[in-house]
This record gives C-alpha cells, sequence and structure tokens, in this order.
C-alpha cells in the first residue's frame, strides 16, 4: 500500500480513520521536532542532504533519494504489509493466531520491550550529534545523516506503537522517550551502550557496525512476536537497519584500506611510523574494535534471564530465525551452554535454554560481526600486509552480569588486577589512542574529497558519482 | 560492404553479486520474491533459472552489492556452485563468436546510403570499443518496454522531436555510443508485408541512460513531410512518438562497426549535427561528461543546427554543459529578424580552432544528420583548413584512414 505523503503524517497503517491516535500523533509530532532542534545533528538546520525517504513500503518504492532539509524530513510510520492467517510461532500460545491487540497480561512487558528499544533511537543522534564537525568527506557526512533521520524514523515506529496500543501510559512513555538525554547524569538512556560518547568518526563508524548490529538482531527477535503489529513495524525497521551496518562496515573496510595502503608504501608496520603518516595504526583499529565490541555485549543482557524466559514462553519476543529453527519452538527441556566464573577461572555449565535466550542471541550475533571483521581482513590481506583483525572472548571487558565480576583478556583467560593494568593499554584505547584518533579529525566538506585517513567508496550513494555534491550548505 | 562476423548465440544478461562488497545483511533473499537468491557460510548468490529480472532487490540492498551484471551466453550462466566460491566477481568477458548470421539487408541498403558521405565504410578509432552487432534478428527480436516518451522541442515548434527511453529488462542489449538500432513497427504496409525495420541512433552512452540501468534513449522527429515538403506520416516515427509507457517495442541490432568514439585519454571529439543527428553527439558527449572526474583530457567542439532554440532538442541540457568541458556552436536558420546561420558558418567563424581539432590526430570527427548538410560541411572544413595553411582534399582521405572520420546522413 503506498504511503500517502499529503498527510501530516506519511503512514501505511490508515491513521486518518483513527482520529483519536491521528490526534495523539499529531500532538507529539512537534514535541518530536523541537527533540530533533535541540539534540538532531548540530548546526545542520539549513544544509540540504541528498536523502533516501519510502515511498511505499514495496521494494519498488522504497529507496527515493533527493535533497531535503533535515528538520523537514517526511517522517512517517511504516509497518511491512500483513501476512494473512500468521500464527504465534514459538512458546505457550505457539499454534494461536497472531494478536492484533496486546493480551493484557502482557501489557508491561511489551511496553518496556517497546520502550527499550524505542530509547535506543534517539540516544543514538544525541551521541553522534556533534560528527558533523568532523566529517572525512560529504558522501559520510550524507550517510551520517541518513543514519540520524532514520534513528528518528524508528523512534516514530515505536511511538506509534505505544500510542496505538498501550493508552495513557503509552503517551506518558512517548513523551519520556524524547525526555531522557543520552550520557545526562540525572536522566539517562536506559542502556550503557548508549550513554557513551560518540567522540570520532572511527567510534562512529565501530559503533554503526557493532551495536546497530545489536539492534538488528533485537529487532529480528521482536519481528517474530506473536504481537503482529510489533513484527511488522520491526520487519521493515530492518531494512534500513542493513544501511546503518553498511556504513559501519564499509567505512572500516575503508579505513583499514587507507592505512594498508600507506603500510605498504612506506614499507613500514610501525604503529609511530604509520601515525606519523596521518593514517590510523592498525593495532588501535584492533583496540577500538575490542571496545565497541565489548560494550555490545552488555547490551543482550544477562545470560541466564528469567525475563528472556518469560518473553518467550510469552510469546512475545523470540529467537532470531525462530522460523527456521528445526525444534518444538517451546524449549521446555533443552539447555545451552553459559559461561560463568568458577574458582577463578572461566567454565562452560548448562544453563535451560530458555533462561540463556540473551546467550543464544549473543552467540548469533557474533557469529554475524566476527564474519563482517573477516571480511576487513579480506581487505588487508589484499593489500600484502601481515595483519589481522580478530574479534575477542565474548568474556572480555563485561560489565553487566556474572563475568563482571572477573578480568578477562582478549583470548578469554581470567587475569588478576596487576596483570589488567599492566596490559589494558593493548587491549581498549587508552587516552592517548583517542586523542591521536580526535587530532586526525578534521572537516573535509569539498565534494569528491577525503579525509586523508580514510579511502573513498567503490561507488557512490543511489548511482552518484564520489564527487557529487551530497550535502549542500547554504 | 564488408561481412563481420555476427555472434549466433543468445546472450543473457545474469544478475550477480559482488562478493567483496556484500554485507550479507540477507535484504536481498528476504526481499525476493521468486526466491532466486539464496546463501551459505560464505557468499550471497543468485539463481539466474529462477531470477526474473523484477529488480526489486535492487533499492534495500544496502551497498549496491547486488547491482552487478555480466553478459554471458545464456546456455552457460554462472552456477551456483561457481559463485558461492568467489572472493571477486569475475571480469566481463568477451562473448564466443557461434556461426555468422545474415545481416538483415534493410540494413545494408540504409547504412550504405548513409555512409556514402564518409566514402563508403571506414575505420573505427583504434581506441574504440568492441561493438555487440546482431544480436537480434527480426526473426527473434528483442522486446523492450518503454519507460519514457518526452517532448524535447518546445510546445508550438513546428517539430515535434521526442526523447524516448527503452528499458530492456533482462535481455542483454549492449550498445556503443554511435550504433544504431533497429526498431519494427507493428502492422503492415500498404502491400499486405511488415513494415521495413527503421534504424535510429542511440542517444545514450553505454551503461545505460541512467546509469548501471539495462535501457538506452532515441532522439526522434515526428516526421510529418517528406524531402519534398509533401504531407506523409512517417510511420515508425509516428509509432515511436505516439508511444506511451509501458508500451512494448521490437528492436533488432545493434548495428554499427565504424561511428564509434575513442576511448584512449587525450582523444578531442569534433561533432557536426543536425536536429535528431544530435543523438549519437548526445551519447558520446554524456560518455565524457561522466567520466569528467577522471581528467582523462581531450576537448570536445560542437556545431549544432536547427530552425531555432525551441526546436532544438536538448538546448536546455546544453547550456548546463561547463564551458570548459565542451565548447557548444549553435547555428539557428529561422529565428525571426536575424541572419539564417547553418553549422557550415559558424565552422567558418571558428576557422582556427576548427583546423587545429582537423590537423591533431588525436581529434575524432563525427558528422550527423540531414543529407543536405554534407556538402556545406565539406566545404567550410576546406575553407578552415586553407586558413590554416592545410590541403582538406589530401587531409580527408588521411582521415578516413586512420577512423577519424565519421558520417552518417539521412
Amino acid at each position: 500500500m503506498a504511503i500517502d505523503y499529503t498527510e501530516k503524517i506519511p503512514n501505511n497503517v490508515d491513521l486518518a480513520s483513527n482520529k483519536t491516535l491521528q490526534r495523539a500523533l499529531e500532538h507529539w509530532q512537534p514535541e518530536f521536532l523541537h527533540w530533533w532542534g535541540d539534540m538532531g545533528p548540530e548546526g545542520t538546520s539549513q544544509a540540504d542532504v541528498y536523502l533516501r525517504t519510502a515511498i511505499s513500503v514495496e521494494p519498488k518504492g522504497w529507496a527515493h533519494f533527493d535533497y531535503v532539509k533535515m528538520p523537514d524530513y517526511r517522517w512517517g510510520i511504516f509497518l511491512t504489509p500483513a501476512e494473512a492467517g500468521r500464527k504465534v510461532n514459538f512458546g505457550a500460545h505457539k499454534g494461536e493466531p497472531a494478536w492484533q491487540e496486546v493480551p493484557g497480561e502482557y501489557r508491561s512487558n511489551l511496553r518496556r520491550l517497546i520502550v527499550t528499544q524505542g530509547d535506543t533511537e534517539p540516544a543514538s543522534v544525541e551521541q553522534q550529534r556533534h560528527l558533523g564537525a568532523t566529517c572525512p568527506s560529504l558522501y559520510d557526512l550524507r550517510n551520517l545523516f541518513q543514519v540520524n533521520v532514520e534513528e528518528g524514523r524508528h523512534l516514530w515506529a515505536m511511538v506509534y506503537l505505544l500510542h496505538a496500543y498501550f493508552g495513557r501510559d503509552g503517551r506518558e512513555e512517548a513523551e519520556a522517550l524524547l525526555q531522557r538525554r543520552s550520557g545526562d547524569a540525572d536522566n539517562p538512556r536506559i542502556l550503557g551502550a548508549f550513554n557513551e560518547k560518540t567522540p570520532d568518526w572511527l567510534s562512529f563508524f565501530m559503533f554503526t557496525f557493532f551495536t546497530d548490529r545489536d539492534g538488528k538482531y533485537q529487532l529480528c527477535s521482536l519481528a517474530e512476536s506473536g504481537f503482529d503489529p510489533l513484527a511488522r513495524t520491526c520487519r521493515f525497521m530492518l531494512t534500513e537497519e542493513a544501511h546503518h551496518m553498511f556504513v559501519g562496515e564499509s567505512g572500516i573496510g575503508r579505513v583499514v584500506q587507507r592505512s594498508c595502503e600507506a603500510m605498504v608504501q612506506q614499507k613500514t608496520d610501525e604503529p609511530a611510523k604509520i601515525r606519523a603518516l596521518g593514517v590510523i595504526d592498525l593495532p588501535t583499529v584492533q583496540r577500538y574494535l575490542n571496545f565497541h565490541f565489548s560494550v555490545t555485549m552488555d547490551l543482550f543482557g544477562a545470560d541466564v534471564s528469567s525475563n528472556a524466559a518469560t518473553f518467550y514462553s510469552t510469546g512475545l519476543k523470540g529467537r532470531f530465525d525462530e522460523t527456521k529453527i528445526n525444534d518444538d519452538h517451546l524449549l521446555a527441556g533443552a539447555v545451552y551452554p553459559v559461561l560463568e566464573i568458577r574458582d577463578g577461572r572461566l567454565v562452560t555449565s548448562e544453563a535451560p535454554a530458555l533462561n540463556a535466550l540473551n546467550e543464544k542471541l549473543r552467540d548469533d550475533y557474533i557469529r554475524d560481526a566476527a564474519a563482517g571483521v573477516e571480511r576487513w581482513n579480506k581487505v588487508i590481506e589484499k593489500s600484502g600486509v601481515p595483519f589481522r583483525l580478530t574479534v575477542p572472548h565474548k568474556a572480555f571487558n563485561r560489565k553487566i552480569g556474572p563475568l563482571a565480576a572477573a578480568r578477562i583478556d582478549p583470548d578469554g583467560n581470567v587475569v588478576s588486577a596487576a596483570e589488567w593494568a599492566a596490559n589494558v593499554d593493548r587491549w581498549l584505547p587508552s587516552a592517548a589512542d583517542r586523542a591521536f584518533v580526535a587530532s586526525l579529525m578534521g572537516r573535509v566538506a569539498d565534494p569528491g574529497r577525503f579525509a586523508n585517513w580514510i579511502a573513498p567508496p567503490a561507488r557512490g550513494i543511489n548511482n552518484q558519482p564520489l564527487e557529487f555534491e551530497y550535502v549542500r550548505f547554504n | 560492404m564488408s561481412d563481420p562476423t555476427f555472434p549466433a548465440i543468445e546472450v543473457l544478461r545474469q544478475h550477480l553479486i559482488d562478493p567483496e562488497i556484500c554485507i550479507r545483511c540477507n535484504t536481498c533473499e528476504e526481499t525476493c520474491p521468486v526466491g532466486a537468491v539464496t546463501h551459505d557460510s560464505r557468499n550471497y548468490v543468485v539463481d539466474a533459472a529462477k531470477c526474473n529480472f523484477c529488480n526489486d532487490c535492487i533499492s534495500p540492498c544496502p551497498t549496491g552489492a547486488i547491482d552487478n551484471w555480466r553478459q554471458v551466453n545464456k546456455a552457460t550462466p554462472y552456477t551456483l556452485a561457481e559463485q558461492l566460491t568467489w572472493d571477486s566477481l569475475p571480469a566481463q568477458g568477451e562473448l564466443d563468436a557461434g556461426a555468422a548470421t545474415e545481416m538483415p539487408t534493410d540494413v545494408v541498403r540504409i547504412t550504405t546510403v548513409a555512409t556514402a558521405g564518409q566514402g563508403g565504410d571506414a575505420f573505427p578509432p583504434w581506441s574504440a570499443a568492441h561493438p555487440y552487432l546482431n544480436l537480434y534478428s527480426i526473426a527473434k527480436p528483442a522486446i523492450a518496454t518503454v519507460s519514457g516518451n518526452f517532448r524535447l522541442t518546445a510546445d508550438g515548434a513546428s517539430s515535434d522531436i521526442r526523447h524516448i527511453l527503452l528499458d530492456f529488462g533482462g535481455a542483454a542489449f549492449p550498445v556503443l555510443e554511435g550504433q544504431t538500432i533497429g526498431i519494427l513497427p507493428p502492422g503492415l504496409d500498404p502491400n499486405g508485408k511488415p513494415h521495413h525495420l527503421r534504424l535510429y541512433s542511440v542517444a545514450s552512452p553505454r551503461d545505460g541512460e541512467r546509469p548501471r540501468y539495462n535501457n538506452l534513449s532515441l532522439t526522434v522527429k515526428r516526421v510529418t513531410e517528406d524531402h519534398d515538403d509533401r504531407p506523409i506520416a512517417g510511420v515508425a516515427s509516428n509509432y515511436l512518438c505516439d508511444l506511451r509507457k509501458g508500451d512494448e517495442v521490437k528492436v533488432v541490432g545493434p548495428y554499427g562497426a565504424t561511428f564509434l568514439m575513442p576511448n584512449h585519454p587525450g582523444s578531442s571529439l569534433l561533432m557536426v549535427c543536425t536536429g535528431t543527428g544530435s543523438a549519437p553527439m548526445r551519447a558520446m558527449t554524456e560518455r565524457r561528461r561522466r567520466r569528467m572526474a577522471l581528467k582523462e583530457g581531450g576537448t570536445l567542439m560542437l556545431f549544432f543546427g536547427a530552425r531555432s532554440e525551441g526546436e532544438l532538442p536538448y538546448f536546455g541540457p546544453l547550456l548546463k554543459l561547463p564551458k570548459d568541458f565542451i565548447d557548444i556552436n549553435f547555428a539557428f536558420s529561422r529565428v525571426p529578424g536575424e541572419p539564417k546561420q547553418y553549422v557550415q558558418d559558424r565552422i567558418r567563424a571558428r576557422a582556427a580552432d576548427v583546423a587545429r581539432l582537423l590537423d591533431d590526430k588525436d581529434c575524432y570527427i563525427y558528422i550527423c544528420g540531414l543529407k543536405g548538410m554534407e556538402q556545406g560541411v565539406d566545404e567550410a572544413f576546406r575553407d578552415a583548413c586553407r586558413g590554416a595553411g592545410q590541403d582538406w582534399d589530401a587531409l580527408l582521405p588521411e582521415l578516413r584512414a586512420q577512423g577519424r572520420y565519421h558520417v552518417e546522413t539521412y
């Protein structure tokens, strides 16, 4: 069904036929725009950005590119078309028709899931709002803004569900989503990773590669939900999420390509010499990788969790690719390996699979992230440089859950406080590392030019050339 | 006319995913309505047997990895097993030519007349790309879908010239700038026979009217008078000008192995055209424009004649091209209150620059338009040469021998 852009709020949920809901959302809309003006990308309200919007949810209408000022971007509500006869595919209600309304006893759990997901969207915009000042190219600046407006749209997606299905509680939560602030001492965002700073573009690319990928896995789990509107909302968000991961994957790929180029040209692998060339040495890239990977590990929640069991059994949140898994979709007697610290050592034990669903999702994620890291390694290999990036052990640098009690190195060994202190600057970005990366960040805003520390991409956006004016400053 | 070898194989435009830029996000597999995309732990791949070229997967793909095509022999596309082993896409290969097939006699007849001005067959530029010829015959034409039909001349202009976009979907129809395609108008002529084909030069560069799309454009003038100004309705031109989006058109060809552009850096183009003869010039100019950032050098000079601005196809877009990219000289013959100007007048006005280009061994000359312009242009070149102390009559055979002089008039 085509999206009606003549409406104040573009949508394919026939908003016009529900006047109460339409009014409520039109009341929230100016508050959203106010939030965007305060916390959106800094100093950009007048810039014309070559952005993609969806004209319809069908593939042919999915990508319409044009210049738009971001405050004028037509944020809207898009769900994938309903699948006739869809069932709840897992848990106690397996086989029943999927719900089109919220079952009363699951209200607060569902609301919590939606609010937690929704909170991450404006959070990342807040974290990234200063990056425009140090963009490495107009192409990258556009990509940053595309990610930002889409996170704004994802917020809309969650707020629609809150308004449509959760009454006054939903409206209050929707307001609160605009009041929390990333990194704020008094009113921070809900999840730890979203209160961290994103100080430079290397962090931004790592964030969109690793942390947006957690987003992908959470959305995939929610897209399995027995609550059909949630499933359909998340399904559509996944196509936008794919682009965010592309920004991160290609961003790091291009950084690594440029660094290898410089290393081969100058015939050196000494970080100090490489840094002197104004590019980022690979060990620094590895440390940033370690940091963002470990911070994202914590986003999946406790590895043994009764909440996870409840969400699954009640049919609210499924496993990744639930319908493709060949089992009973009940997990009653099943077990799943989880890690714990016993006698100062990291050991694997078996936990009930229902309780270990967060861990399973974490493991699915790790496979996907590791495959991406291998693609970076192909770039390095092609250049002839004998270095390989690695994914650290999932227990490394954890701050949440039982693994936080110990110190574990990137290889998965428990180490003493002294060993940790002696080595942490090899494993995680030091203040000096961050200062060095910050020193490279400078604004490059001429069409076709790219900062020295990052290679140009293989192709432009929407088949435009690299020197296309992706952002026009007025 | 010489008889080149024509391939008899069917060419498939195979849809492939570039494993170097694919991020394995699964969006294409989810989007594909016919299940043509699958994957293993290494690669995502497209099954040529299932892919129906609906292109649903193109927009949602975040990297553009799936927007890749290779021309292959339809009988032997890349298998799934092969694709799963790739670390990068294979380069576009040359297709083996099969047994020769006959060029339609119509094409031979038309081409002989059109190229008479250059002294018959010429050589292509040494750096020209290799053209595909005669991939589709009258018996088995390609079916193109009209994806656009836009009027180019101003409202109220005496001529209705149109820019027509044809999309080939999954059928491979590789054309180069300067080549022509044959249109088979539907229906029967007064003798009860199917209409003869009509040839049209493509107006778009080799990577498509829209880059990386399998489409091309034509510049077609609705013929309402014959050469003696008697009213007639041109069969093919009216058919084409009346086409609507979504209509299907039978296309044969491509044809033309010599009216091609050079590709080596530093090569220049001297283009002279009138009216719809601008089509190949547009193709070549657009090819160069899309490659501007590569700074390959060479100059472009264009002499373009029409009755007035409103009658000159692509007038607006031409004005937008940077002056340092192309040197444009318009000649208007029917502007009220102004003296009549023809392309030869403008050539004479720029004699010094023209002579310099004629003398430049990296400059290639293209003339396309009405037969009537040939003689005038020839004389203008002679005058320009004389002014620079050169002998046009000695130069011309050299230009022909070097593949630097190409004429197509009608």
